[in-house]
């Protein structure tokens, strides 16, 4: 054994060899880095690519136009970022309730439900298992399964309606994990202060609980949001493509991305694509400071490191 | 025997507890009397069930799964187990061991009980907060600073926060388990000196590993511990100073000599 060391010992010593070393060392340290840079350089290159195209066709006009439809591509991008906005509230005000009602049923009450029957065991782990896989799965087939449902069994048509409540469906798996998470992370001891006082569980869990998590819930939402801007395919086959103005839930739209998508794919408007694709690129850059400002508020307020 | 409470020199009679955790008994025998307005001390080695002992007085135990309990505690006559649990935990307040208020405002944490019960308004709400921060001996150290979160008080102060919080509910008992245990000796000094102060007015029952804290803090001392199936049981109980200086069990002499534990 002794001897074993000493050989490694002085083979390490030897020069040759830790003047190899040496230029592993460097030569990896030069790899991770230009790993690095092309990663970032990547996205750069895209995004600026994108802005320098499309920003020359952005202006107050090209804003505040409606689309004119056909092969040429006339008009602008105004109803679009319309239609983005109320598909974005209204699927949000769908999944929220939800996500963040299942979340507070799976850690608050699923543990002593569980206890008490085999059965609600079985279908809170089934339920568990189903949100994991559900949020592999590909938006596209959230959004035959809107088509399907809403559009076609259901007859809401191409609509606002049928393509917030497929993208509900969509972003309902991030919304609960991330609010199971957050949930998970109060302390044991704030339940029981407040229960020691007398304080109903629902109390509890409405006053103190879901104040404490809504740092992680808000991000979870925030994260939706971004992906409901960004989501071309699902809201195809659910909100059509009508390049009007929504007048009711009831009516079909064109949110951005589609528009991108469409202009691209079916007019000679390519510059507008990019004018367009420009908004939203700048727009979910926004929306993550947002993401980074807002939960660092809200953790400094439920830490009270303000 | 009265009904009047006034009279009754027994705040609590508990009679043979026992409480298991699905097969494990954590506590087994226990029989005893908590008298009004004094501090009882419960001591004993860790795992003796001490804290156990505790929370079977506002059935916190409840909230943990396959609990059980055998025998009866009555609150001034009258079984926990037959007490509506809203009732109960706002007669029986408790002091946790590492202090817990929530991550709101001062006076939102003081206010919460009263506000869980439903009060309010604003005045009533700022006379209980007042009235809880002056008994806890806090209001002077806070009292510019009420919209401040309670997070960034100090442990000691958050742990006097929190005996307001449970006084604002107006209890009768006030349970304390190592209320002390995270604070450094001055904090440390304050909440007993508090505890001094509260007992005129309540019935105090305090979880402690300290054992001087015991002798000076009590005015009665059970001592616990724990068999060889390691289920906690009542080895003596009686006035602090009698415990201390003539302990009437071998144990409880080598216990309180810190020969063991």
């Amino acid at each position: 054994m002794t001897s074993d060391v000493e050989s490694v010992v002085s083979r390490a010593k030897n020069k040759r060899n830790l003047h190899r070393q040496k230029a592993i060392q460097v030569f990896g340290y030069i790899l991770v880095w230009l790993c690095g840079i092309l990663a970032v350089a990547a996205v750069v290159w895209i995004i600026g690519y994108v802005l320098s195209q499309g920003l020359r066709v952005i202006n107050l006009e090209f804003l505040t136009t409606r689309p004119a439809g056909g092969v040429s591509g006339e008009g602008g991008m105004s109803t679009t970022i319309v239609t983005t906005l109320y598909l974005v509230v209204l699927t949000i005000a769908i999944a929220t309730p939800l996500g963040v009602g299942a979340a507070v049923y799976l850690v608050e009450y699923a543990g002593d439900a569980s206890r008490e029957s085999k059965l609600v065991a079985f279908l809170v782990k089934a339920a568990r298992t189903g949100v994991e896989i559900l949020a592999g799965v590909p938006s596209i087939i959230f959004g035959l399964f809107g088509f399907a449902l809403f559009v076609s069994y259901l007859k809401l048509g191409f609509s606002l309606l049928s393509a917030s409540l497929s993208g509900a469906a969509l972003i309902l798996p991030t919304i609960i994990r991330t609010s199971e998470e957050a949930l998970l992370t109060v302390p044991r001891s704030y339940r029981e202060g407040s229960l020691s006082l007398g304080a109903t569980k629902w109390y509890t869990i409405f006053n103190v609980v879901l104040p404490t998590a809504m740092p992680g819930i808000v991000t979870g939402i925030v994260l939706s949001v971004g992906r409901i801007i960004a989501e071309t395919a699902i809201f195809w086959v659910t909100l059509g493509g009508s390049y009007h103005l929504p007048k009711s839930i009831m009516n079909s739209g064109r949110s951005m991305a589609l528009h991108v998508y469409m202009l691209a794919s079916e007019t000679r408007a390519f510059d507008k694509a990019m004018g367009t694709a420009s908004i939203l690129i700048i727009t979910i850059i926004v929306l993550n400071l947002t993401i980074n400002i807002v939960s660092r508020r809200l953790t400094a307020r439920v830490t009270g490191k303000e | 025997m009265s009904n009047n409470n006034n009279n009754n020199p027994y705040k609590f009679i508990v009679k043979n507890l026992e409480v298991c955790y699905g097969d494990f008994r954590a506590l087994k025998d226990v029989d005893l009397k908590i008298r009004s307005n004094a501090v009882t001390s419960i001591i004993g080695p860790s795992g003796c069930g001490k804290s156990t002992f505790l929370r079977a007085f506002n059935r916190m135990n409840d909230l943990i799964p396959n609990v059980s309990n055998k025998g009866v505690i009555k609150k001034d006559g009258k079984a926990l187990e037959e007490m509506d649990i809203v009732d109960l935990r706002l007669s029986v307040g408790m002091i946790f061991q590492r202090p817990n208020p929530f991550p709101k405002s001062i006076f939102d944490n003081v206010a919460y009980g009263p506000r869980a019960h439903g009060l309010k308004s604003m005045p009533e709400l700022e006379e209980i907060v007042e009235r809880s921060l002056r008994q806890a001996v806090l209001w002077d150290e806070v009292k510019d600073t009420m919209k401040k979160s309670a997070l960034a008080l100090s442990g000691g102060q958050q742990q006097r926060l929190c005996i307001a919080r449970a006084l604002a509910v107006e209890p009768d008992v006030l349970l304390m388990d190592e209320p002390a245990s995270a604070l450094d000796p001055i904090a440390t000094l304050k909440i007993e000196e508090l505890i001094q102060e509260l007992k005129h007015d309540y019935t105090i029952i305090i979880v402690t590993h300290n054992m001087q804290q015991a002798a000076r803090a009590s005015d009665y001392t059970a001592f616990f511990n724990m068999d060889e199936d390691r289920a906690g049981y009542l080895v003596e109980f009686g006035k602090t100073s009698k415990v201390f200086t003539y302990p009437k069990k071998k144990l409880t002499e080598d216990y309180i000599s810190g020969r063991f534990g």
